[in-house]
């Protein structure tokens, strides 16, 4: 049985180890607020869809886009569109 | 601080059979730190020709035990990375794995209860981890775990539930079976569904602090079904997962 996209649907708990590689935190329990629709909620709460060449992160409301993650050989490329609110730990 | 994202080379030192899909695996960490439960850890493997496979695994075990942890891992159809675990891995292999990871669906005794732990198939293996950080805390928290599965064969740590539950100290669990019971089966027999959320959330009212993890649709159903009932958004917290179903 071939799964279908909404089978593979995640969600941003199952992408924090890439989040820390691209923003050098885990940013899941970060709360975020949807450009679309206002929604604000955890990034772990997005749906994720990773059985593609990137990360996508959607908003579990209305499915706009909130991140979008690229590995390339030059390194990781990403797009944010979700307004981000949080305090990352000083560093040391 | 200690990084958890590097990678670190970890050895089998355990292989348990759950049921016909599900195994656990022991993994002997050099640079073992303690999670929280919920958290997870990413398993890579790289093919000699360089091509690698990552997935995320929810840890299985309590942060109490020291140097170790259990991850429990369903085989899925077509899985690349749990096809290997389930059939190529044995007791003494190595894999590379990062973790703990994940600061969202996380429980410490500290942040209390009453407990409510909603689980479909292989959703389990977190909240696991939660109640047996829990009984390795002597935690008092009130706790009930509603468990969806396929058929009874399909309960994972069944018979470890049942001893925690005749343990006392306020744990419940309540199962449903979705597609086949046994004879004399008394628990549910359908998808979990409003009626059968109100009847085991119930006793706790809107206090209860929630973790569902499972399939998007368990999860999304659940989760409306319990702000339905009165439960604060804030206080229902969601992991999903892929190819599964109950």
């Amino acid at each position: 049985m071939e799964a279908t996209n909404a089978d593979l649907v995640l969600d941003g708990n199952a992408v924090a180890g890439v989040l820390v590689e691209v923003f050098g935190d885990d940013l899941t329990a970060v709360r975020g607020t949807c450009p679309d629709c206002g929604r604000e909620a955890a990034l772990a709460t997005c749906r994720a869809y990773t059985h593609a060449p990137g990360i996508v992160l959607r908003c579990s409301v209305c499915d706009g886009v909130q991140l979008r993650i690229a590995r390339t050989p030059r390194g990781y490329r990403y797009e944010a569109r979700v307004r981000m609110e949080g305090r990352f730990p000083a560093s040391g | 601080m200690t990084t958890t994202l590097e990678w670190q080379i970890a050895t089998v030192t355990a292989i348990r059979t759950e049921t016909e899909k599900v195994k656990s695996f022991t993994l002997s960490l050099p640079r073992w730190m303690p999670h929280r439960a919920g958290q997870h850890y990413d398993v890579r493997l790289t093919a000699p020709d360089g091509y690698r496979a990552q997935r995320s695994y929810s840890i299985a075990s309590e942060p109490e035990r020291a140097g170790e942890i259990d991850l429990t891992i369903e085989r899925v159809e077509g899985g690349e990375v749990s096809a290997f675990m389930h059939e190529v891995v044995v007791t003494g292999d190595r894999v590379e794995v990062r973790g703990p990871i994940g600061g969202y669906f996380v429980w410490e005794t500290a942040a209390g209860g009453p407990l409510l732990l909603v689980a479909g198939g292989s959703g389990v293996v977190p909240l696991m981890s939660m109640l047996r950080h829990r009984a390795a805390a002597s935690s008092t928290v009130p706790a009930r775990l509603l468990y969806s599965s396929r058929t009874y064969d399909d309960v994972i740590y069944r018979d470890e539930l049942d001893r925690l539950k005749a343990r006392g100290e306020s744990f419940e669990v309540f199962h449903t079976l979705t597609r086949a019971q046994p004879p004399g089966w008394t628990g549910f027999a359908r998808r979990i569904d409003a009626r059968m959320l109100s009847e085991v959330s119930q006793v706790y009212g809107a206090k209860a602090l929630t973790f569902i993890c499972g399939p998007t649709p368990l999860v999304e159903s659940a989760a409306n079904g319990l702000l339905e009932l009165g439960l604060r958004a804030e206080r229902i917290k969601t992991e999903r997962f892929g190819p599964s179903g109950t």
